[in-house]
Formats: C-alpha cells, sequence, structure tokens
C-alpha cells in the first residue's frame, strides 16, 4: 500500500516508517508538519494514511482535522489515526467523517507490530477499527450491555475492534460457529438488526453503544 | 462633582427624613434581638430586622452613590446557600453589619440636622436663595458622613484585599505543593517503577538471546507490555494534571468529553463569553469535573446540565441536576480543594441544593484576575 504518513516526533516517525516498510508498504511521504500534510495527501496515488493526533503548528487536533477533511474531499479514504490519549469525542467525530475505513489507536498498540499492521490493512479494506480502551469506555457506562454474558461482552468487544468472526473464534480459541452463536445472541439481546456486512455490524453496534 | 439636581437631592432630604424613624425603630430591634439573641425570640428578631436593616442601609447608599457621584459599595460577606441560622452568624461576624447598626443611630439625628435644613429652606420662598446654594454642599456632606459609615475606606478595602491574597496565596501554595506531591508519587508507583522492570526485562531478554531465544522472545513480548502499561501510567498522571482535550479544544469541549463518560446524561450548552486564559479554563474544568463526579456518585439524579456563560469579564458555569439535593458543599475534601483552586483566581462557587432537590452550583472566576471581588453578582442560575 502507499502510505501517507504524519508524526512529529522523529523517533516515533522513524520506528512507524520502518515498521510499515517492513511489512511491504510504500511510505509515499513522511511529515511532520500539518501544514505539509495538505498537498500530501492531494498526491492520487496515496491509498491511506496513517496520522498522528497532535501536529504542529497548534500540537492540539491538526491530524484528527486533516483525517476528517481528506474523506470529506475523497469519501471512504481509509485513515488510522493515533494518539497518545483516546477520546470517544474524537472516535465519534472520526466515524461520522463518513462510513468504513477509519482507525483510530493508542500509539502504544504499533508495539503489537502484527496487531497494527493487521488493522492496517482492515481499515484498507474498508473496516473499522477503535481502540480496545474506547470500546471498554463505552462498556463500563452502558447499562445495557450488563444483559450480556462476559463471553458475549468480549465477542462484543472485538467486534467494534472490527474483527471478523474468524478473527474473532481466533482470538478466543473457539470455534467461528459458537462466535456465530454469541453474535445472534448479542443482537438479540441488544435490539440490534442482523446486517450481513462486517463493518456495517460494528457501525450498528457503535451507533447503539452511543459513541 | 455631584450628579443628582437640586430638586433630586431635596427629594433624597424627604425621604431621608422619612427613613429616619424606621431607621430608629430597626435600630432598637437590632438591639434587643442581638441581647436575647441566646433565645429564640431574639433570633426570630434579628432573621427579620438584619435584611431589613441591609434593604435600608442599601437605600441610603444608593443615594450617597448618586449625590456623591461614584457608587457606594455594600461590602456584606457572601451569604448565598447557607441555612438561616447560618446566613445570621455571617451577618453577625461581619463588620459591615455593625457599621450598619452605628450608621442607624446616627442616621436620626443626620437627618434632623441636614433633611430638615434642606427641607425648611425649599419650604419658604424667602429662604429660596439659600436653599439653591446651600442643598448641594449640604446634601453632599451628607452623604459622606452616610459613606463613612455604609461603605470601607480605602485603607480598609486594601487592608481586606492584601488579608484574601494573603489567604488564598498560602492555600494556592498548599494546593500546588499538594499536587505535587501526588504527580511525584503517582510518577514513582507507576511509570518509573514499570519503566525499571522493563530495562531488567530488556535486560535479561539480551543475555538469553544466545542461550534460549524462545524464552528471550517471552521476555520482549512482556517488555511490550510493560511499556504498554507505563504509558499508561503515564496517560493518567497527564490527564490529572491538564486533560489533553482541554488543551486541545477548550472548556466546553473537555467537559464534553468528560460528560460522554458518566452514567448520568448531561446537557452541556453556552460557551464563554470571553477567551479564558489557561489557568482560569483549568481550575474551571476541575471544578465542574468534581461538581459531576459528585452528581454521579450522590445524587441519585436521572439527568444533569451544565451551562457555561457570563459577561466579558466574568466566567460563569452552572453545574445542575434532578437528583434528591441535599449535597453539603463543606463536606468532602474534593469540593474544598477545587474551591480553594477557583479562590486563588478570585473565583467564587455557591452551592443550593435544597432537600428534594435540584441542585445548582454555580462558579464565577473574574477573567481579569486583579479586579478584586468580594460580594457574588445576583441573578445567575
Amino acid at each position: 500500500m502507499r502510505l501517507v504518513l504524519a508524526e512529529d516526533h522523529a523517533l516515533l516517525r522513524d520506528g512507524l516508517i520502518r515498521i510499515l516498510e517492513a511489512h511491504g508498504h510504500e511510505i509515499l511521504a513522511a511529515v511532520e508538519h500539518a501544514d505539509d500534510l495538505a498537498s500530501a495527501m492531494a498526491d492520487p496515488s496515496a491509498e491511506a494514511a496513517v496520522l498522528d493526533v497532535r501536529l504542529p503548528p497548534t500540537h492540539t487536533d491538526e491530524g484528527l482535522k486533516a483525517a476528517v477533511a481528506v474523506r470529506a474531499e475523497r469519501p471512504g479514504f481509509p485513515v488510522m489515526v493515533l494518539s497518545q490519549y483516546v477520546e470517544r469525542i474524537y472516535a465519534r467525530e472520526l466515524l461520522a467523517s463518513g462510513e468504513g475505513g477509519i482507525g483510530y489507536l493508542l500509539k502504544d498498540r504499533v508495539g503489537d507490530v502484527g496487531e497494527f499492521v493487521d488493522a492496517l490493512s482492515r481499515i484498507a479494506a474498508g473496516g473499522t477499527v477503535l481502540d480496545p480502551q474506547v470500546v471498554s469506555a463505552v462498556m463500563a457506562r452502558q447499562v445495557p450491555v450488563e444483559r450480556l454474558t462476559a463471553r458475549e461482552r468480549e465477542v462484543l468487544a472485538l467486534m467494534a475492534e472490527g474483527r471478523s468472526n474468524a478473527a474473532i473464534a481466533g482470538a478466543l480459541f473457539v470455534t467461528e460457529k459458537a462466535v456465530g452463536k454469541h453474535t445472534n445472541s448479542i443482537f438479540g439481546k441488544l435490539d440490534l438488526p442482523v446486517a450481513p456486512d462486517d463493518n456495517r455490524r460494528v457501525l450498528a453496534v457503535l451507533a447503539w453503544l452511543g459513541v | 462633582m455631584t450628579n443628582a439636581g437640586r430638586f433630586r437631592m431635596t427629594g433624597y432630604a424627604a425621604l431621608q427624613l422619612l427613613l429616619a424613624v424606621p431607621a430608629l425603630v430597626l435600630f432598637v430591634l437590632d438591639v434587643v434581638g442581638g441581647a436575647t439573641a441566646a433565645f429564640v425570640v431574639g433570633l426570630g428578631i434579628l432573621v427579620v430586622t438584619l435584611p431589613a436593616t441591609r434593604w435600608l442601609a442599601n437605600v441610603h447608599r444608593r443615594m450617597a452613590g448618586e449625590v456623591l457621584g461614584a457608587p457606594v459599595p455594600a461590602s456584606y460577606r457572601p451569604t448565598e446557600g447557607a441555612s438561616t441560622f447560618g446566613r445570621l452568624r455571617v451577618s453577625a461576624a461581619d463588620p459591615m453589619t455593625w457599621r450598619d447598626v452605628g450608621w442607624m443611630l446616627a442616621a436620626l439625628p443626620l437627618a434632623l440636622a441636614t433633611s430638615l435644613v434642606v427641607l425648611i429652606l425649599f419650604v419658604p420662598i424667602v429662604t429660596g436663595i439659600a436653599w439653591w446654594f446651600g442643598v448641594g454642599p449640604i446634601m453632599v456632606a451628607r452623604s459622606r458622613i452616610d459613606r463613612w459609615f455604609l461603605s470601607y475606606g480605602t485603607t480598609e478595602q486594601l487592608e481586606q484585599r492584601v488579608e484574601a491574597l494573603t489567604e488564598t496565596r498560602n492555600q494556592t501554595l498548599d494546593h500546588a505543593s499538594a499536587e505535587l506531591r501526588r504527580i511525584e508519587r503517582d510518577l514513582h508507583d507507576g511509570a518509573q517503577a514499570r519503566l525499571a522492570g522493563l530495562g531488567m526485562t530488556l535486560g535479561m531478554a539480551a543475555e538469553l538471546l544466545e542461550r534460549d531465544p524462545e524464552e528471550a522472545g517471552r521476555m520482549l513480548a512482556e517488555a511490550r507490555q510493560t511499556s504498554s502499561a507505563a504509558l499508561g501510567d503515564l496517560r493518567d498522571v497527564v490527564h490529572g494534571i491538564h486533560p489533553p482535550v482541554l488543551a486541545d479544544r477548550g472548556l466546553k469541549a473537555a467537559i464534553e468529553a468528560l460528560a460522554i463518560d458518566l452514567p448520568v446524561p448531561v446537557e452541556v450548552t453556552g460557551t464563554a463569553a470571553v477567551a479564558l486564559s489557561a489557568p482560569v479554563e483549568s481550575a474551571a474544568y476541575f471544578t465542574v469535573a468534581e461538581c459531576l463526579a459528585n452528581v454521579a456518585k450522590h445524587s441519585g439524579a436521572g439527568r444533569a446540565w451544565v451551562e457555561i456563560g457570563g459577561t466579558p469579564d466574568l466566567l460563569s458555569v452552572v453545574v445542575g441536576d434532578d437528583g434528591h439535593g441535599g449535597a453539603d458543599p463543606s463536606s468532602g475534601t474534593g469540593m474544598r480543594g477545587v474551591a480553594r483552586r477557583l479562590a486563588a483566581f478570585d473565583g467564587t462557587m455557591r452551592v443550593s441544593s435544597p432537600t428534594g432537590g435540584p441542585t445548582l452550583v454555580t462558579l464565577e472566576v473574574p477573567c481579569d484576575s486583579s479586579s478584586p471581588r468580594t460580594t457574588p453578582s445576583s441573578g445567575t442560575a
């Protein structure tokens, strides 16, 4: 994949470049300033972007704004937003910027390289990946989630992170059929419509959870 | 020098003469009530007469202000939110109350001496000239005496200001050093310990790399988890110092982000009328955070709301909930902590929480921190 990367800390930028290139991605541009980001994103050959939330000049939420802006210009353009902290309010804005192709992860997650690269390819395929911390904050708050069993909650959390049934089955060491049973039970308990598409399924869950 | 015309001042003179009678009556009642304050009767009297005394004094303050062309401020100690008895206690300890009482004793002879002269000069046509020239100086003199009784002089105001600043400075220093200790402890027990452990794990992994690559791999995985946990600790510490959303987006968005994570639905409305300085914004944020935490923990509320507003000189934030009320602002170290933090900016916090609710917490922070504030403004909430 041809990627645009924005990260102002040289150490982290070099680390990200190294990881992404080692996994067969091509870095079209690696910028450290929000001003350079717009022109880098304008490159039509870019297939996805990995953006830090805080960038110069103001070091506030430039990356987030850039993500929303590029997705307004190019609907569904896959963007992975990385940050030192995750906030539900930002997750909501990213999800509202159009369906699918969006990721929002803590920078710590990059350390789990396989997981991170996998998440990137999932959003490139139109999936939604939210940091487990956002998901767990939602889970802690929503009363109706209490109706779910412990195992169903695990499945729901993985679903919200954008995993397919097969991936969930792998993570929980159960059969895919068992996961299917859990998801149906979750949909039933939460009155969610059953939808075939993985991504729509995640969005339905998140919308219902009020992220 | 005077703002009021001759006829207006003559009107004031007439009013002051009329009010001298209730002033004397109130004086007697205040004294009787104060002397018998140990009994219910005395307290009952004071509950009525002290507010009446203040009203009467305020009427004279306004007139004196008009005559002198400069406001005569009433600097009572704030009594909002206190119980009836609490208000009495604050009033009794307030030097301004004693000035009021002393002034009432003086008001009768003053009124007789000045107002009567003005009126007598005004009524007969013959003395019209004396009235024409005399009314101004006489009323100014009278107003000055009223002001001397009813308002603090510059020196007294400065003394009070110095006292307030000394107190809030000490509180701020205490608060700051307590915060630093907390941060030091959090870092020491959290991120620092984990980073030390991380170093050890990496060291062992390096040693094992050739002898037992499998074990080394496990250790590296463990090291990654430890680094993640250390970052988590640092995030928590940073959040306690200055929440990232507050830095990114300002007060309203930070409160919204806070509200999202609460079990009670919170509606956030309004904006500050002026760009807030970072310390004021931060103090307001942590106060609201404490209020909302209390709403979630104690109020039993079904919904809560935060209303941000104010004027260009004053930030005002109201935090309300529809819970069962009965909140006591003096209990709970959290509320005292944020109140101290606000006091450093001359900010005030008022709590209205009748049994049965609703609970309203109003915080006000002047945005120009050089301006003194002794009494909160009224009419909000």
